[in-house]
């Protein structure tokens, strides 16, 4: 099947939502070439579990795609017009099943040596649509807090390695009330700047309290779903014959509820924890790459004003000898090395948070817990500099709150 | 001024063309770089005076010694009045390159803040291919051809090659740049020194580990998927050097980390394949056969899982016992020994260097090729863990370079090859995740670098141009004497 072949009833078996958008851009979607529209298929397939932000992207792009005159527009598509697909693709289920689509077309890209000529035109596309209408004005600037090494009593790897030459490096940081101080500060903004999925709370172990109008999600709030998807991926896993492409089906086609996820509560959010299960690598097992992930992920979709970000201690590696040896000691936690991850998980949750707009005015923290050191990023915060002037945790945030 | 100079030298030089020239220049335009004044001319002439320095160079040591930071230079004159006026901060030569840029990359990165995605991602994309020939240019050169560089003892006639793969995908950040130096000691203080260094190594085929590493051994990008458990389309090194050499089967082996490298021995290829390729070691394998009978297979799951990149790939292959009787007969080593042995190392990786040190004190194979892998935990997200294994690769490497010497068999007529098969994405990339991945296909996944060791490379030369991970296999081929015909890549001069 080509774009040029679509009918309204394609997208029948279409969410209610994406169904309707679907059929209203329909003569757009029909002009798109087949290496470019499944890609933008994937994201309007989930529409109705989008969140605001989201949506507002994808009407960006049917703006800028929808008012650009038949030259302008080849000119946008041509590259990846140019890109050379096989009739196996045309044949896949495209419509309904983008996200299979993507990643052969994917394998196809890299096999025939295309992928850098996709990666070229996809990052122009991108530049262009986002350029196309500024920037929605913000109610305030972003507000990024990280909090790591929890657990880590004694600490000798140089933290803020990456970080620290972005901001001031505060070396003695009162942290009375420590991460309370900091969530209190969240719910103050969430409170004064009430915007849906604006702020959120992402935790490595047990979530402490939040008020409602802060999204929350915690590792340990999934340890249900996370065992069940275990499961399950550990069944297929083992089966006699192995099929990875129905593997990838089953993956995405599971439902919240059945990972166990509470029909009847935040759709929308369900999903996106799903999501983060079955999409991010490493999430199901390490706790500090569960929340680096959901950071980035929450960062990249909902575009929030403020996320607190807490890393805890993830399970420990066990090292060969150790699993060969006759008797396994208990699962351990490894305060040390996941300092150091929570380390560069801020330094990445810091980077996605500069890629929103707003840049300029977002500020940040990131706290050693229970210990004196931080590094606080803001346009009012000189760069580079180290400041060993006592401070209390809660001016700190203040000033950049 | 002092850049353009260099780019008009290059071009002049035919080291680089005008193109490269303009290109170069334009990225320097975009960077941040920020100018700093001497506090005195005077001061600086007089600095000049006192140590025959040229103004111009004097105004590098100037400041140096007031920004605190080390000096990146192989010009012996600077680097003396370095020492006479007390600045002991000093990069050691073959590293000035690195530094160099990790200079560079310094700047970039502390210049991103209040960036547009699009401007931090310009920043950060450093042409590090024009940065690194331009910026080393005159002192890798003067290092090739000058007294600086070693000859290397009279080659033998009797040569091997081990070649070790430094995977599974290791980034310039966390190994040659500044952060990255402390992960890599062994390398940096034992084997670059004695070692030619190639900094840009470009991988341009598909980043996936097995069908990276089977371009590589056989020199040509195959496209075959990733995840299947197929043999490379084109003639593999083993094929080229045991047919045209004329070599038995036990002169080439490949110990590899997991069941997906079954085939990375012989080819498909209806002129060489079946029975001209490698023997193909995979420990883990045997280790799960050595442990199935008496053990609970699940307690082993994790230490034998075949793939860290995905969790969809489980090809099974059968004939185990078989396998693990040829183990025994080659090897010289008892089921039991072996697993006895795994009993005492902590990763995958240190049982594969253990088995390929069981087949250099055995059978001695003149070209062993060793993939290694424990990095590729960096799929997981833990970057401690990533860390971690690639300071155990750096060690592994360096103690198979000692093995190397301290074996007769081995001992002044081996080069050593060690290069990662790629890099990993780059933090600035919106496309991917960092170091977690290798899937946006940038520059920094793509581009690597590569080292040579033995009795016939030249010791402390770094080379900065552009070579391709296919060119190691028509490299071999010159080292050894036989013809990769149907590899795309040539030879590497500097190493061949």
């Amino acid at each position: 099947m080509l774009p040029n072949q679509l009918t309204p009833g394609s997208f029948s078996g279409y969410p209610r939502e994406a169904r309707q958008t679907a059929i209203q851009q329909i003569a757009l979607l029909q002009r798109l070439p087949l290496a470019f529209l499944p890609l933008l298929l994937r994201e309007l397939i989930v529409y109705d579990w989008k969140f605001p932000a989201e949506r507002a992207d994808l009407g960006r792009q049917f703006a800028y795609l929808g008012t650009l005159a038949a030259g302008p527009f080849q000119t946008a598509m041509s590259a990846f017009a140019q890109l050379k697909l096989t009739r196996d693709l045309e044949k896949t289920d495209w419509v309904n099943s983008p996200a299979i689509f993507s990643e052969q077309l994917s394998a196809h890209l890299w096999a025939t040596h295309q992928i850098d000529a996709f990666r070229a035109a996809a990052v122009d596309y991108v530049q262009k649509a986002s350029a196309s209408a500024p920037d929605p004005a913000l109610p305030t600037h972003r507000l990024g807090i990280a909090v790591i090494g929890q657990g880590v009593a004694k600490n000798d790897y140089r933290l803020f390695r990456k970080l620290g030459p972005q901001g001031v490096y505060f070396t003695q940081v009162k942290h009375v009330g420590g991460v309370e101080v900091l969530l209190k500060a969240a719910a103050a903004r969430a409170e004064a700047h009430p915007v849906p999925y604006g702020h959120w709370y992402i935790d490595g172990g047990a979530s402490l309290d939040v008020p409602k109008s802060v999204t929350r999600i915690s590792y340990d709030a999934l340890s249900a779903p996370r065992a069940t998807l275990q499961e399950r991926m550990q069944k297929t896993y083992e089966a006699a014959v192995f099929d990875p492409e129905a593997f990838r089906t089953m993956l995405a086609q599971i439902k919240p509820e059945e990972a166990g996820l509470h029909s009847g509560g935040d759709e929308v959010l369900n999903r996106f924890q799903l999501s983060l299960l079955t999409e991010g690598s490493g999430t199901q097992v390490f706790s500090t790459t569960f929340v680096q992930w959901a950071a980035r992920e929450a960062l990249r979709r909902a575009q929030p004003l403020t996320l607190v970000t807490r890393f805890a201690p993830r399970q420990r590696e066990k090292q060969m000898n150790e699993l060969l040896a006759e008797h396994q000691r208990k699962p351990e936690l490894d305060p040390q090395g996941s300092l150091i991850d929570a380390d560069m998980g801020a330094y990445y949750t810091w980077l996605n948070q500069q890629r929103l707009p707003g840049e300029e005015k977002s500020a940040f923290l990131a706290w050693f817990e229970d210990h004196d050191e931080a590094v606080a990023i803001a346009p009012t915060l000189e760069r580079g500099k180290r400041s060993d002037t006592p401070i209390d945790l809660a001016d700190l945030i203040a000033r950049l709150a | 001024m002092k850049c353009a100079t260099a780019c008009r030298w290059g071009c002049d030089a035919r080291r680089i063309t005008r193109a490269d020239a303009q290109e170069f220049l334009q990225t320097i335009k975009s960077l941040p770089i920020r100018l700093s004044d001497p506090v005195s001319y005077d001061g600086l002439f007089s600095m000049a005076d006192r140590h025959g320095l040229t103004v111009y160079d004097a105004a590098y040591l100037d400041s140096a010694v007031r920004e605190g930071l080390p000096l990146a230079s192989l010009d012996n004159a600077l680097c003396k009045a370095a020492g006479k006026a007390g600045h002991k901060k000093r990069w050691p030569a073959p590293l000035c390159s690195i530094i160099a840029l990790k200079r560079l990359a310094y700047m970039h990165v502390s210049d991103l803040r209040g960036r547009k995605p699009h401007e931090i991602s310009q920043a950060i994309s450093l042409n590090r291919r024009n940065f690194l020939r331009t910026v080393t240019g005159a002192g890798s050169a003067a290092a090739f051809f000058g007294p600086a560089a070693l000859r290397g003892m009279a080659a033998s006639k009797n040569r091997k090659a081990v070649v070790v793969t430094f995977g599974g995908g290791a980034r310039d950040d966390e190994t040659f740049m500044p952060d990255g130096q402390e992960n890599i000691p062994h390398l940096l203080k034992e084997l670059v020194p004695q070692a030619t260094f190639l900094t840009n190594v470009v991988n341009k085929g598909i980043l996936g580990h097995y069908v990276a590493t089977a371009s590589i051994v056989t020199g040509v990008y195959e496209t075959f998927n990733n995840f299947a458990a197929v043999s490379p389309n084109n003639p593999t090194v083993f094929e080229y050097y045991r047919k045209d050499l004329k070599r038995p089967a036990t002169d080439a082996w490949v110990v590899a980390p997991s069941n997906g490298f079954a085939r990375i021995g012989e080819s498909g290829n209806k002129q060489y394949g079946p029975g001209l390729g490698a023997g193909v070691i995979l420990p883990k394998r045997l280790l799960s056969a050595a442990l199935s009978s008496a053990s609970d297979g699940a307690r082993y799951q994790h230490l034998l899982r075949d793939n860290y990149e995905t969790p969809l790939y489980a090809p099974s292959l059968a004939g185990r016992q078989i396998e693990l009787d040829q183990m025994a007969a080659v090897l010289k080593l008892s089921v039991d020994d072996f697993a006895a042995h795994a009993r005492n190392l902590v990763s995958p990786d240190e049982l594969s260097v253990y088995i390929a040190r069981q087949l250099m004190r055995q059978i001695s194979p003149s070209l062993l090729w060793i993939t290694l892998h424990d990095i590729d935990i960096a799929h997981s997200g833990t970057f401690s863990l990533y860390v971690d294994g690639i300071k155990r690769t750096d060690r592994l490497c360096a103690e198979l370079w000692q093995a190397i010497q301290k074996d007769p068999e081995y001992a002044n007529k081996t080069t050593m090859f060690i290069l990662p098969d790629f890099g990993r994405d780059s933090d600035i990339d919106s496309g991917g995740n960092g170091f977690q991945h290798h899937r946006t296909g940038d520059a920094v996944s793509r581009t690597t670098w590569m080292m040579a060791l033995g009795p016939d490379v030249k010791q402390n030369v770094v080379v900065d141009r552009r070579v391709e991970s296919t060119d190691l296999i028509p490299t071999l081929g010159a080292y050894f004497g036989f013809d990769a015909r149907l590899s795309t890549g040539k030879p590497i001069a500097e190493v061949a």
